[in-house]
This record gives C-alpha cells, structure tokens and sequence, in this order.
C-alpha cells in the first residue's frame, strides 16, 4: 500500500538547500534533479531534469546567455487548491526551487505567475517574498556568491483558464490575449520574450529543496519504479475530510476514498477536474501515478445522489467559455459539445447525438492546438462509456 | 475621469512595472483597481501611451473575464459555478442573492452598489460553496451568510 507522507509541507530552514546547491556546479543540480526523476505536478508529468538541461543548453547556445524563470501558479483546473496552500504556507521552499533551478539554467530573471482569482494572496506572498530577500536568498549576490543573481516578479493573471498553459502564460506575461503559441519551438529554446525559458508548476518546485538535500536515491525511493516521489491531491465533493492530502505516487482511488473517508456510496470520482478522467467503482482499484491514471491532484467525489449529467454540462459549458478561440477544433467543438449535451436535456438527444458527439471529440483530441482543446474530450468520452444510462436518460 | 489624473496614474503605473508591452496587463489592472472598468477613454490613452492600437489594447482587455469594460457595479460579486461548489448547494447561495438584490446573475443593481456574476473555481473546492466580493474571498456560505457577507458592503 501506498504511504501517506508529509514532504511538501514539512518544515525546512529557509536557504539550506539553496546553500548546498550553490556550493554544487550546475551540471551537478540538473543531475542529481535528473536522476530523481522528479516529473512535472501540474498534469503533463515532463521530466523536470530534461526540462532543465535542454533551457541550460539553449542558453550558452544564444548571445547574451540570457534565459527566464516561471513559476506556474496559474491553478485553475477546477478541484485543484493545493498550490495555493503552499504558497500561503510554504512560500520560502517554493521560491528556494526557484533559485536553485534559475541556478542550474543560468536565468537571471523570472516571474511567479499567480492567478487573478487568488488575488488577496498577494500581500501575504509580497511580504513572503521580501523577507526571503532580506535574508540574502534572492536578489544580486544570492547567498554571498559573487556575481549569483535572480530575481522575479509576482504577476497577476486576470481569470482565463487558459493561462495555465505554459505558453499562455507567456503571451499573458508578454501583454497579449492568453492564446497558446505552436510547439515547437519549446519554451525551453524560445520562451518569455525569445529567450529559453523554464516553467515550472508550484508543487514540482516545493520538491526542489528536498531533493537537492536528500539526493535523488531518497526520492527514487518514494512512489513507484515509474512514478517516483510524492503527489498532493486536492480532494472535494461528497467526503467526511475534504482537503489536500499528499500520498505516494501509486495510491489506488478505494485507498484515497477510505483516507479521506467518503461515505461507501461514492458512485465516481473526477479525477483531474473538467479536463480529466471519470474513474467509477470498476477503477477504484487502479493506481493513481503516471504509468497509471495521471493527474495534476484534483479528485472530486460524487455520491449515488448525483447526476453525472450535471457534471458533463458543467464541464462543457466551463470549456465553452474558457476557450480562447484562437483554433478551429476547439473554438467550435467547445460550442457543439453543450449544443449536443444540451439536447438531452430537451428530451432530443438520443444514442446519435453521443456518437456524433464521440466524433467530434476525436477530431478535438486530434487537431487542436494546445493542451486545453486536447483534454475538453477527456471527461465527456470517459462519463458517456462509464454512465451512458443517466446521459440518455437525463 | 480627468484626462490629468488618468495619465497620472498610468505613469506611476508605468514607473511600477514599466513601460514595455509585457508591462500591458498589470497596468490595466492597476486601472481597474482604480476606475472599476477598462473604458473607452482607459484604452484610448494607454494605447496613446504604449504606441499600440486601440484595437491592440482592447482586443487584450476583452480576452480577460475579470476586466471589465463595461461600469460594473461598485462591489462585484462572483460566485463560484465549478462543479464542487455547485454539489455544495451554490445554487441555493445564488437565488438567495438574486431574490436579496432582486438582479440576476449578470446585472447590477439600480444604484450602481452590486453587481452579481459567476467565477469559475476558486480554490476553494473543499471548503464550498464560495465567492468573491471584488478582491475578497468568501467560503463555506450558506443563503443567509452570503446575504449577510453582501450586506456588509456599503
């Protein structure tokens, strides 16, 4: 079974980490960060270390050697606050990932990308901030070096969904409409205003400390062969204990239930909010990590009394309004989909309408530009196969 | 608004975040802060003052939800629609609000104080359902708590 840990929000002395890598070349950091095979929290699982080296080679590969930070705290998928809860609680570690990681690619400068709606976290991360600066931790000369400095900059977003795809995030940061740019060419070789640019989630960052402290065989033994380290999961819905709880990676879903001691009537659990998977009592067994179902942490739990029609149209009127609009696939199939769901709800959808609708998400998954028009078809395939019933029924 | 102190404040803006094209998005949410909504006489001189297009300008406003370019009402109130705080009973939270204001979602008030819409997730997914008054976060309401928290804006 899976163990229940306490990293994430574990005391650490503010600079520790920082210290030691700093005392470590930057080949060095990106090793040890690659051998831990630490992957991306925010949903895509890319290894971190790879992320890292490829930004360092882009780096001394461009006049100037110039290269940018990001912290991703654009936490929008819905079900998921466990990145806002570092940053009230963990501020210092977040940040310490930061520089340890502007460190190993050479980048100067940097942004913490927080969103709009998390707004009256700014005081308290500003005055988090500056104390890590008064410390030496951040800033010209970081811990006495000569000539280690990297400082960043709190930007807002303003409630776009989309921004939490890195390359939004970037266009936002840059002034622009929100709207994902073409990969390649990979924000590690062309980023935040041309140069390589790193962006990283909150939670991947909080295990930056750790790992550079414990050493990548402490986290390689933690979760599983494929899956290494711990995972926050953002847990919501019908549940005795909602809130964040961290687990190993490999953690079934019946394990995670019993923990958070939902109430034996659980019918399903959304996992990955609206752009994830549908999981019902035939997966309860199956394991939570990579090789798994893979998540970014938000788990929604619905009991019997639920409609899982509710759940789809919510779902697909959220897409409707949060896509940007900017590629075909997407701006219509955001629009046909709650079209579609919709006429269920008027009593003229019928088994057509869901294989017209399959369709669609298939040309979806397919053509879209970015991650967001990709993943819309997740939970809307995932609820049809799983309560077909309640979809023709409702 | 005096043109003066508008591009009074676009300066101190500009002298807080720059006067870039990257610096765009904190200074109109800076003049929201200050105006309550991104208005034609708001583009017009930020477009002046970041040799944009006014188009430019505003095709960047409309692309965010929380700036507005419509006058909103004095306090906004956004409730929160995703899923887990609509399995908390939102909907109740909601009529209660409409019924207290006598809008609905979407509107503002006659006097110009309220305006009521919806937010997508606020991070408060365990502890819902929940809502914003402008910059302030509210969880854990009930009808009569919301109404309440609302009424405490004057």
């Amino acid at each position: 079974m899976a163990r229940k840990i306490d990293v994430v929000f574990s005391e650490l002395e503010p600079g520790l980490a920082l210290r030691k890598a700093l005392g470590m070349g930057q080949d060095e950091i990106i090793k040890i960060v690659t051998d831990s095979n630490l992957r991306g929290r925010g949903g895509a699982g890319f290894p971190t270390g790879l992320k890292w080296k490829f930004a360092r080679a882009n780096m001394l590969a461009r006049p100037g050697n110039d290269a940018c930070f990001i912290c991703n705290a654009d936490e929008g998928e819905p079900g998921t606050f466990k990145d806002k809860k570092i940053l009230e609680q963990r501020t210092a570690k977040v940040v310490e990932g930061m520089v340890i990681g502007a460190r190993a690619v050479g980048a100067t400068r940097g942004f913490l990308y927080l969103r709009g709606e998390y707004d009256y976290m700014r005081p308290l991360i500003t005055q988090k901030i500056e104390e890590l600066r008064n410390l030496g931790l951040l800033g010209d000369n970081i811990c006495d070096s000569k000539g280690f400095c990297f400082d960043f900059e709190l930007r807002l977003g303003s409630g776009a969904y989309v921004c939490g795809e890195e390359t939004a995030l970037m266009e936002s940061l840059e002034g622009r409409r929100g709207e994902p740019r073409n990969k390649p060419p990979f924000p590690v070789e062309h980023g935040f205003l041309g140069m390589p640019t790193v962006v990283n989630n909150v939670e991947t960052l909080a295990f930056i400390p750790h790992i550079i402290l414990n050493g990548s065989d402490w986290f390689r033994q933690i979760g599983t062969a494929v899956s290494t380290g711990s995972k926050l999961f953002s847990v919501s819905g019908d549940c005795a204990k909602p809130g964040i709880y961290e687990f190993e990676y490999g953690v079934t879903i019946r394990q995670l239930l019993r923990e958070v001691e939902a109430d034996g009537d659980t019918k399903a659990v959304q996992i990955g909010g609206a752009s994830g998977f549908c999981a019902s009592a035939d997966d309860f067994d199956k394991h939570l990590a990579f090789e798994g179902i893979p998540t970014g942490g938000s788990i929604i739990i619905l009991n019997k009394s639920r409609s899982m029609f509710k759940m789809l149209k919510n779902f697909v009127m959220f897409f409707q309004e949060e896509s940007c609009g900017q590629c075909t696939p997407c701006r219509a199939g955001c629009s046909r989909m709650p079209e579609g769901i919709l006429k269920f709800e008027a009593g003229n959808g019928n088994s057509r309408t869901i294989t017209d609708l399959l369709e669609l998400a298939d040309t979806m998954s397919l053509a879209s530009k970015c991650g967001f028009g990709q993943s819309v078809p997740n939970s809307f395939r995932t609820i049809v196969s799983k309560f077909r019933d309640e979809i023709l029924s409702a | 608004m005096l043109r003066e102190s508008l591009l009074m404040k676009i300066e101190e803006l500009e002298r807080k975040h720059g006067d870039g094209r990257e610096a765009l998005l904190p200074v109109l949410q800076g003049l929201q802060r200050e105006y309550g909504f991104i208005g034609e006489e708001v583009v017009n001189e930020v477009a002046r003052k970041f040799s944009l297009s006014q188009t430019e300008v505003f095709s960047v406003a409309s692309f965010y939800h929380f700036l507005n370019l419509q006058k909103r009402g004095r306090f906004v109130i956004r409730i929160c629609r995703t899923i887990s705080c609509d399995l908390k009973d939102k909907d109740k939270v909601q009529r209660a609000l409409e019924a207290e204001l006598g809008i609905k979602l979407g509107e503002t008030t006659s006097d110009g104080r309220y305006s009521l819409d919806y937010a997508n997730c606020m991070g408060m997914c365990d502890q819902g359902p929940s809502m914003m008054v402008n910059e302030d976060l509210y969880a854990g309401l009930t009808p009569s708590k919301a109404v309440d928290i609302v009424r405490g804006y004057r």
